[in-house]
């Protein structure tokens, strides 16, 4: 199987663990990734929240260069970046003219470009009963809180994926690895996202329930898709643990960090010794 | 998010309605707003609530009357498109000197300059600092969007 890449700016930023996981990850699995050659940044926040023209054109010029680069699906392991490319995909097929106007500013032709597939939705592919069939070592003393987050799963009328208030499909992915996942209800309360610098309280706050809410679900870790939730999760805990007076040292793995340790890949091929919690008794 | 917003998403789609734009464009909440999604998702009138908030933020940034209380994100979501249109990609170090700079130009906060100042070691430590950030090859088409776009300008 092989897929284009839109890798986005945390993955080769210092979310670098996140695709180092990914490829070690994907490899094991025999899928190879073909990234985008030039891609430029989404925009992310910043640009949806001061300039709409921009949050749809940064995205427009990557679907064209992968549509000109022959791609027809593209992951998108970043769901900031994932969410950015299918609001752009579904605003610019609904409005003709501002597809020619967008074709303009970004000086390539928007005919719609690849179908964009966040890192569930690759491991669907695959399939769980392939996926089951490949665990070299089953995960059976982890009981991991399956974290989405917002964007994997809203708005759902862009990402149309899995259930908006009741997801499952992380879920479904780690019991094939023979992992126990919990059942807890901050699944998709948000992390606090890209307010890490300019309001770190609120990621304090808003992440500090999330971690108290796995810990008092009987969760021994959480797992993630999105590198800015790890961020917020990982780097920022012991700050959360001091700000909420609790401890949790709850370690925070990718999702590819657990198919990987699975497959029989050790956390230094993956990168996940490289998080800030270090691995509990789970690993 | 809503229980600390001055007006949570609810009264600014209100006031909307009662044709006061001024005071939805004044709000803090449009900034303490974290784009979860979440009220458009649930809203029972199916308005997209997170949309509104993305149209107040960009009317209220381009006419220079963004909430002064929340100037912190305000400076943070300008350096990061600045950063973006000089490299097509993000830098994350070029990115916290200019909006911690910008934001020390302002208020003179020492503790809020080194805040994070920690962290770059234990970043380091863990090869997740990239003294070189990536720069994109054709930055020109990059330049030329932003400014068609009109982008980051003020």
């Amino acid at each position: 199987m092989n897929f284009g890449y839109y890798p986005g700016c945390a993955l080769h930023g210092s979310s670098n663990d996140y695709e180092q996981s990914l490829r070690a990850c994907l490899d094991a699995l025999g899928i190879t990734l073909t990234e985008i050659d030039d891609w430029i940044c989404c925009g992310a926040t910043a640009a949806h929240s001061l300039n709409h023209k921009l949050a749809v054109a940064l995205p427009a010029r990557n679907l064209a260069l992968a549509h000109a680069q022959g791609c027809a699906e593209m992951l998108a392991p970043c769901p900031m970046c994932s969410m950015q490319l299918l609001r752009a995909q579904r605003v610019l097929e609904a409005d003709p003219p501002l597809r020619d106007e967008i074709a303009a500013v970004v000086e390539a032709q928007v005919n719609g470009g690849p179908r964009v597939l966040n890192i569930i939705q690759i491991f669907e592919r695959v399939g769980l009963d392939a996926l089951k069939a490949a665990v070299k070592q089953p995960l059976k003393d982890f009981k991991p809180a399956c974290y989405y987050g917002c964007l994997l799963v809203r708005p759902p009328a862009v990402v149309d994926f899995d259930d908006a208030e009741q997801p499952q499909s992380m879920e479904a992915v780690v019991a094939a690895l023979g992992a126990k996942p919990v059942a807890w209800g901050y699944k998709t309360e948000c992390c606090g996202a890209g307010m890490t610098l300019a309001k770190a309280e609120t990621v304090l706050e808003l992440s500090g329930r999330i971690l108290a809410n796995a810990a008092s679900s009987g969760a021994n870790c959480l797992v993630v898709a999105c590198p800015m939730c790890h961020v917020n999760l990982d780097m920022k805990q012991a700050a959360i643990e001091e700000f909420v007076g609790r401890k949790f040292g709850l370690p925070v793995y990718y999702l590819t960090d657990v198919v990987g340790m699975a497959l029989g890949l050790g956390a230094g091929e993956l990168g996940a010794d490289r998080h800030f919690v270090v691995a509990g008794k789970e690993a | 998010m809503a229980p600390h917003m001055d007006l949570p998403p609810t009264k600014i789609v209100r006031l909307l309605q009662l044709g006061d734009g001024e005071g939805a464009l004044r709000a803090s909440s449009i900034w303490q707003c974290v784009s979860c999604q979440t009220c458009s998702t649930r809203c029972p009138k199916s308005v997209d609530c997170a949309a509104v908030m993305d149209a107040l933020r960009q009317i209220a940034f381009e006419r220079g009357m963004a909430s002064a209380a929340e100037r912190r994100t305000v400076v943070f979501q300008k350096a990061f498109l600045d950063n973006i249109r000089r490299n097509g990609r993000l830098n994350e170090i070029e990115l916290i000197a200019a909006f911690k700079g910008e934001v020390f130009f302002r208020d003179r906060s020492l503790p809020f300059l080194f805040q994070d100042a920690g962290l770059a070691a234990q970043l380091q430590k863990r090869r997740k600092l990239h003294l070189r950030g990536e720069k994109v090859r054709d930055r020109g088409v990059v330049a030329r969007i932003f400014e068609r776009a009109g982008g980051g300008s003020r």
